[in-house]
């Protein structure tokens, strides 16, 4: 397998056919591969997380991250762009699937993709991928410690987030869920109860969750990051979208 | 987690920079999630003064973590209690 890979950020129509920025990275080998959408977290379009897009790269996939603050402006550095957009009260979710579906569209367009194209978020985004997997197309959905799935959002929130237990009967895709057991927005109990309604919808699921680690292990420029299980959870990912997406 | 939690103010004052600029401050975000630059913490006390007027970029940002956020407040309101009611009104 080769490890050389292509990154670049490209510009196309999201929701609303605004104009958005998506960060590619794509293999210098021919197809036919799999495609990912990489969701960002709350902090944004950021370093971190792009280095995340080209770790699937790497692993054979082509990958994309919208960036869904494209909307403050193209010249905002990542960060100005989060503060903005969270100032105005976050992202809407008919939007995130709006933009969801334009990156997963554009991968599909590629004259690599096999046809197949899956999910995934981080933290907030975890949530998002959730949400994505109830409303767009996919082939795969992972929820990394996403807030909110399951559990009622404490009063006053600022932001209008809601729990997705109404959506869940129309989950598309399988869901692997990783999930720290020192978390507290997920908390073990709320994955307890987001495993229960998955099985008991019927829908193929796998959730793994670690102890010693709580919300953001995979973060390796944070404090929170736990290497024993970010290398276990990029392994159950990898072996996840190679059943899924043929990679 | 990401708290999603914001509490958003209107504030009259000015700031300065980025670039050593001064401009006129017209919100204030503050909210207790994930730093971007102060990693002594998982989650700080995020305050952007700015200007939405000027675009994302007129922010001036701070990172605190919760006990200095606490020993700031705090000052801020011994500092207004030291000066002469008359001066602190408005």
């Amino acid at each position: 397998m080769s490890d050389s890979l292509t990154a670049d950020t490209i510009r196309t129509s999201g929701h609303n056919a605004d104009e958005i920025e998506i960060y590619l990275a794509r293999p210098q080998t021919p197809g036919p591969r799999g495609g990912v959408v990489v969701i960002h977290h709350l902090p944004g379009y950021d370093r971190s997380t792009k280095e995340i897009v080209r770790h699937f790269a790497e692993l054979g996939y082509d990958a994309a991250m919208p960036n869904l603050y494209s909307r403050e402006g193209f010249d905002s550095s990542p960060d100005d762009a989060a503060a903005a957009a969270r100032a105005k009260g976050g992202v809407p979710d008919e939007q995130l699937i709006g933009d969801v579906a334009a990156s997963a569209a554009y991968l599909r367009a590629l004259d690599s993709s096999n046809g197949k194209v899956g999910v995934i978020g981080y933290c907030s985004g975890g949530r998002q991928a959730v949400l994505s997997a109830c409303n767009v197309g996919l082939d795969a959905a992972v929820d990394c410690y996403g807030a909110f799935v399951t559990g009622t959002p404490p009063e006053g929130f600022p932001l209008k987030v809601t729990n997705l237990v109404d959506q869940l009967p129309n989950l598309k895709c399988p869901l692997l869920g990783l999930f720290g057991n020192d978390d507290s927005y997920p908390s073990p109990a709320q994955v307890d109860e987001l495993e229960q309604i998955l099985s008991d919808l019927g829908k193929p699921h796998q959730f793994h969750r670690y102890d010693g680690a709580g919300h953001a292990f995979f973060s390796v420029d944070r404090p929170a990051y736990r290497p024993e299980a970010a290398v276990d959870g990029w392994e159950q990912i990898e072996n996840f979208y190679k059943t899924n997406l043929g990679g | 987690m990401c708290t999603y939690a914001t509490i958003t103010t209107s504030l009259a004052g000015s700031a300065k920079g980025p670039e050593s600029a001064w401009f006129k401050v017209t919100d204030g975000t503050v909210y207790f999630d994930h730093p971007v630059h102060n990693m002594a913490a998982d989650h700080t006390l995020n305050i952007d003064f700015t200007n939405p007027e000027k675009g994302p970029g007129a922010r001036v940002a701070v990172e605190l973590t919760a006990a200095s956020a606490r020993e700031l407040a705090a000052a801020i309101e011994a500092a207004l209690a030291s000066a002469p009611a008359a001066l602190t009104a408005a």
